[in-house]
């Protein structure tokens, strides 16, 4: 189906199934349960998910495949989300001719960009890319400021001229009308849940980027880009020229980048300068090498990760943590209080750090891995000696890097 | 041409601490093959250390003064140093006011013990795997570090100034025939360019006159061949490491008086050092310095009003537009050896 | 330690409890209520969003600090503090309209993108009805204009800009915090006092928003006093080290230097100018001078001595004698053992000014919150008499200019309060064109329903 094989097929169903059904299973814990700080299923950060889930997806085909790693991928982001606030403020609140208007000139900027990156390699590249994005970004808060209104970020004003805004046109990012804010929210004994229009549209669009990516990894062309990552020397004495295959892959990256900097500013039409700054680029390598780089899923999982610790833990305070100790002895309450105190909250920063090494040490080829590693755990209890299934993701062995 | 001196004095001055901290990083680059975006959380650490001196040297008992109030109206506690109370007001003084350079004793000790640390219990580990990893693994490290430091300081910048006899400015056109008050500049910036001029230095000399030098360069240029004459070539290169973190101590220590110190600096020399070491070609050490100073004085003259009117911004990329260009026409930066961090 | 429970969504989680055997699955859009997040439990939830990563996070700290002593004395716990001389009498001690206050925290990492981030998880998933905080214009315009969308109050924290009630206010939106026009306008006569009104000024400016309306405001003021601007030079945020932009000010024939940096860079910039001995200067036969115009406790700790004798303003400072400053005090400094920042007295202030607003209104619904707050007059919040002005949302009161002391006994007291200018010199027009002109307006208020 879909052109995919049956095994493909069923990775893609199974995925399409997780996205619709996020908005329930990311919300686990009933309302009034204390647990219920750890419910992820809010409209923002399940957008975020998504958008982010794109992003990473689009980050892994450069870097996953051809082994190219971009310390500059946030510019096509900010870039993305601009084009689209631009869009809101020159026509309407209608996110279509933004999107589209997004991955064409993040298109443009990354065909620029990669064309003179991608004249050196390894962490030459990373190099010219990073200095590329760095300076929009310090381009973007200072000087472009009347482009790019600064710090303060670009937003749409009254006084706009939103030429195609009609009389009844809705005040807030939509889709011919199907208003990108709203929800519905069930309340099932206790479980709330949200199904918000912004977020299926983005899980749409999510899936569609999955289902193009998984194509991706599985046509000629991106065996071209993998052979690319093996031994390119190689590769270039068989007679191939592979720089149009990186350059190729470089541009959908970006149009990836671009797109998910679209609906992040059709989520929310504001973009601010901080989208395109090293620490944006940097979180996208760690999405990608955290969930595990070159596997279809990895970059999803990693992104999602990141999103969860940086939401979720940030917001726990010390008030949050007296009510969950508070059916233990003051003595006691007060110790695990100061014990978990410097990790949630303000020290969120922390947990993030901490997981970011156990996750690398002990999980080489990222939470993938892990997920592996638990489904082959249950596996062989069912089946012993079984002839243990190929990694279905082509998995890239990690070729050892040895100082030169 | 006033102008001019003070712009190089000051890229001088720029230079010399991007130049410490890429020739730190080119050492764990070119010995180790690692890349360690924890380096700039060294160079934070090392700023650090002078404040826990300056900490230590002003750990105060406190004393009751009924004659004053605090903010609540209860009578004032006012902390009397111990040092005070040991040597008198006058010596005590001088040794808590002397206390940045003094911590140049406490840094060496941290640094290398954290630097042996860092690489016997995780960088050793990286070795053999991809960059990606090891990126990830130091950079994880580096928010640790910083989250550490910002747990027992604070996040608000803390100031450790420089001795009162070296905290003036010096007349520096005076003595090459200027008018008087036009060439000035700071003591500290012109003893901190001194510094680093000394620490380059006895890292080359270091690398190129002793045997142990000799036989890390030799690693570094074939760790292979230099492991089958049975040296123990890992003791070395854990030797280096701390000797490289001890460098970027070193780099923070004395830059407190200039910068004062917060628990985030590290991140924001990061990415510099990284385009220095890039600039000057990766596992080059002299490439490191030269790019560190190049870069250091051209962004001095393009933060000259002259230029920035005609250019506006020009001051805020620069690095990165050098970057590009130097990248572009030199393939492997300025002084950078074939095949190191090509794939 | 208190025990209450001091999150989650009020209504479901009375609601929920009782309902949880029956089960029925009830669909209700956010069109069923009456307006955003409405509460209707015995609790109402506040967001209270403030830097507590990345350069801001002391002062972020602090400011949480005095929202949890609000929330505090506005259920009736602690000694009441600014409850007590408020002249408003409308609260009590029992909560905002018979319902407990609890609150919820975010993190806004002084990022636009994070800060609206996290007020989103605040309105979507813990339902808060006003979201105070902020260490930064960037951050105050954006989670403004993010409560104006989602039709909840948001009561601004630390931001000086003036576009804030400026260009870009909104109706659901409100500043206490005082603005660059203020600085500018108050710092004018004590400047023309110490340094007369022949001098020649030059202005370094943190190259984004809140440094151009800074430098705008203060470049006026000191102009009409007959000053002359020598140069404005932009400097990168962040940039650490300033010797690049500081060696040319005394080639220019410029007497004083303007710093129109905040936070770390004004440390830095301050620090450094001192060094590069400006300050022991004579040019044009005057003694050299560095001004900040905006100063804040917590950083001039960090600058240590070398911010004596420079002049700068603030919106408050603790060494104030009023009583409501003394209750504050006294009150934030029992409990935490050292006195609060201007940024923490405003967050303290805006929250005991919502709750009220919320009792004379007599329902949270934002719009009529709004109505109530617009032009109401206070007196006993430390100020003075105040007045949250209809027209832009903008508080007029007066405006404290600071020196840096010169003999200071603790790291509390390194500003001396010099003047407190009066509230009439620091008002403007509403439509003044620094603040967007006559252009700038604050839409419809918005209630989510």
């Amino acid at each position: 189906m879909f052109g995919l094989n049956a095994k493909d097929t069923r990775f893609l169903l199974i995925v399409v199934f997780l996205t619709l059904a996020t908005p329930i299973l990311l919300q686990p814990f009933p309302e009034s349960s204390s647990l219920a700080q750890f419910n992820a299923g809010y409209p923002d950060l399940m957008q975020k998910f998504a958008i982010f889930g794109i992003f990473a997806i689009g980050f892994n085909i450069l870097f996953g495949l051809t082994g190219y790693l971009s310390f500059g991928h946030a510019a096509f982001l900010g870039v993305g989300s601009y084009t689209v606030v631009w869009m809101y403020k020159l026509l309407s609140y209608n996110i279509l001719p933004g999107l589209v208007l997004s991955i064409i000139i993040s298109a443009l900027f990354a065909l620029v960009i990669g064309f003179i990156s991608l004249r050196r390699s390894g962490i030459y590249f990373s190099i010219l890319t990073l200095a590329f994005a760095q300076m929009s970004y310090n381009l973007a808060y200072s000087v472009l400021t009347p482009i790019t209104n600064g710090e303060t970020g670009l937003q749409v004003y009254t006084n706009d001229p939103q030429v195609l805004m009609g009389a009844n046109s809705p005040t807030s990012p939509h889709l011919f009308g199907l208003v990108m804010r709203e929800s519905v929210q069930v309340d099932m004994g206790g479980w709330l849940f949200t199904f918000n229009i912004g977020y299926y549209f983005c899980a749409i669009i999510a899936i569609l980027a999955f289902y193009i990516s998984l194509r991706i990894f599985r046509s000629p062309f991106g065996m071209m880009l993998r052979a690319i990552k093996t031994n390119q020397t190689r590769m270039n004495y068989t007679g191939l020229n592979s720089r149009p295959y990186t350059l190729a892959a470089f541009v959908i990256s970006g149009m990836y980048a671009g797109l998910a900097g679209g609906l992040l500013a059709a989520m929310d039409p504001l973009a601010g300068a901080e989208r395109m700054q090293w620490t944006a680029s940097g979180e996208v390598v760690l999405m990608t090498i955290l969930g595990g780089a070159g596997t279809l899923m990895g970059p999803v999982l990693g992104a999602g990760f990141i999103k969860y610790c940086e939401n979720i833990f940030s917001k726990i305070n010390d008030g949050i943590l007296h009510s969950w100790f508070a059916f233990l002895p003051d003595g006691i309450e007060n110790f695990l209080v100061t014990l978990v105190h410097p990790f949630v909250g303000k020290g969120w920063h922390l947990t993030l750090g901490i997981l970011f090494m156990l996750v690398v040490i002990f999980l080489p080829g990222g939470l993938v891995e892990g997920f592996q590693r638990i489904s082959r755990l249950f596996r062989s209890k069912r089946v012993k000696d079984g002839p243990r299934r190929k990694d279905p993701e082509h998995h890239p062995k990690s070729a050892p890097h040895v100082a030169e | 041409m006033e102008a001019i001196i003070l712009q190089i004095l000051n890229g001088l001055d720029k230079g010399s601490a991007y130049a410490l901290i890429a020739l730190g990083l080119t050492l764990i680059f070119g010995t180790l093959g690692v890349v360690n975006f924890a380096h700039g959380a060294l160079f934070m650490i090392g700023a650090f250390c002078a404040v826990v001196m300056q900490r230590l040297l002003g750990l105060s008992y406190e004393q009751v003064d009924p004659t004053k109030t605090d903010f609540l109206g209860n009578p004032l506690k006012v902390q009397v140093p111990y040092v005070e109370s040991w040597f008198g007001p006058e010596i005590g003084g001088a040794i808590v006011d002397w206390s940045v350079p003094l911590a140049i004793v406490l840094a060496i000790p941290v640094m290398v013990i954290l630097g042996f640390v860092m690489e016997r219990g995780l960088i050793k580990h990286f070795y053999k795997r991809p960059h990606a990893d090891q990126i990830l693994v130091t950079f994880g490290l580096a928010i640790v570090l910083q989250e550490v430091i910002k747990y027992f300081f604070g996040a608000n910048p803390i100031q450790s100034g420089a001795p009162a006899a070296l905290s003036g400015s010096f007349d520096f056109g005076a003595m090459l025939g200027f008018d008087p008050n036009v060439v000035i500049y700071p003591f500290w910036r012109l003893v901190y360019f001194l510094f680093s001029l000394v620490i380059i230095a006895g890292v080359f000399a270091f690398l190129q006159f002793t045997t142990f030098g000799m036989v890390v360069r030799a690693g570094m240029a074939d760790r292979e061949t230099v492991g089958l004459l049975g040296i123990d070539i890992d003791r070395r290169f854990t030797i280096m490491f701390g000797l490289a973190a001890a460098v970027a101590g070193l780099a923070g220590v004395m830059y407190t008086p200039i910068l004062a110190p917060n628990y985030h600096m590290g991140m924001d020399f990061l990415v510099l050092s990284f385009v220095v070491v890039v600039v000057g070609g990766m596992g080059s050490l002299p490439g490191a310095v030269a790019a560190g100073f190049l870069l250091g004085i051209l962004q001095s003259f393009a933060s000259m009003n002259e230029v920035k009117s005609i250019i506006p911004g020009i001051d805020q990329v620069i690095i990165y537009l050098v970057a590009i260009v130097i990248l572009l026409t030199r393939p492997r930066g300025l002084m950078g050896r074939k095949g190191v961090m090509e794939d | 330690m208190t025990n209450s429970n001091l999150t989650r969504r009020g209504v479901l989680k009375t609601g929920a409890v009782t309902g949880a055997g029956l089960a029925l699955p009830t669909i209700f859009t956010s069109r069923a209520s009456a307006f955003t997040n409405e509460p209707t439990g015995s609790t109402v939830t506040f967001g209270f969003n403030v830097p507590q990563t990345g350069p801001y996070a002391e002062e972020g700290l602090d400011e949480l600090r005095a929202q949890e002593l609000a929330v505090e004395h506005l259920n009736g716990m602690g000694d009441g503090g600014m409850l007590q001389t408020f002249s408003s009498k409308t609260l009590d001690g029992t909560g905002i309209l018979g319902k407990k206050v609890q609150f919820v925290t975010g993190d806004t990492q002084t990022k636009s993108d994070a800060a609206r981030a996290a007020a989103k998880s605040m309105i979507e998933k813990d339902g808060v009805v006003m979201i105070n905080g902020g260490s930064s214009s960037g951050v105050a315009v954006a989670v403004q204009g993010l409560c104006q969308e989602a039709g909840i109050i948001f009561m601004a924290g630390l931001t000086h800009s003036n576009d804030t009630t400026g260009k870009d206010r909104k109706k659901n939106g409100f500043r206490h915090f005082f603005n660059a026009y203020m600085s500018g306008a108050a710092l004018a006569p004590v400047l023309e006092k110490a340094y007369g009104t022949d001098r020649r000024a030059y202005h370094l400016t943190a190259d984004y928003t809140w440094g151009y309306t800074q430098q705008e405001s203060i470049q006026a003021s000191t102009e009409a006093l007959g000053w002359q601007t020598v140069n404005n030079v932009l400097t990168p945020v962040g940039a650490g080290d300033f010797s690049s932009y500081i060696t040319p000010v005394l080639q220019s024939g410029a007497d004083v230097l303007i710093l129109n940096h905040y936070g770390g860079d004004m440390v830095n910039s301050l620090t450094q100018a001192v060094q590069f001995g400006l300050r022991d200067k004579q040019v044009n036969g005057k003694q050299f001078e560095i001004v900040v115009p905006l100063y804040s406790e917590l950083m001039a700790e960090g600058a240590g001595d070398n911010i004596k004798g420079v002049y700068g303003s603030m919106n408050w400072n603790w060494q104030l004698q009023d009583p409501g400053t003394k209750a504050f005090v006294k009150s934030f400094g029992e409990r935490y053992g050292r006195p609060p920042s201007n940024s923490a007295h405003t967050c303290y202030v805006q929250t005991l000014l919502y709750a009220d607003a919320v009792a004379r209104a007599g329902s949270f619904n934002p719009c009529a919150v709004a109505e109530a707050l617009e032009g109401f007059e206070f007196d006993g919040m430390g100020n003075g008499p105040t007045t949250y002005r209809a027209e832009d949302h903008q508080c007029f009161k007066d405006v404290l200019v600071m020196k840096g002391a010169e003999n200071p006994t603790t790291k509390f007291d390194v500003l001396e309060v010099v003047e407190v200018t009066p509230r009439a010199q620091v008002e403007y027009a509403p439509d003044h064109p620094m603040f967007g002109g006559a252009e700038a307006s604050l839409g419809e208020c918005n209630d989510g329903a």
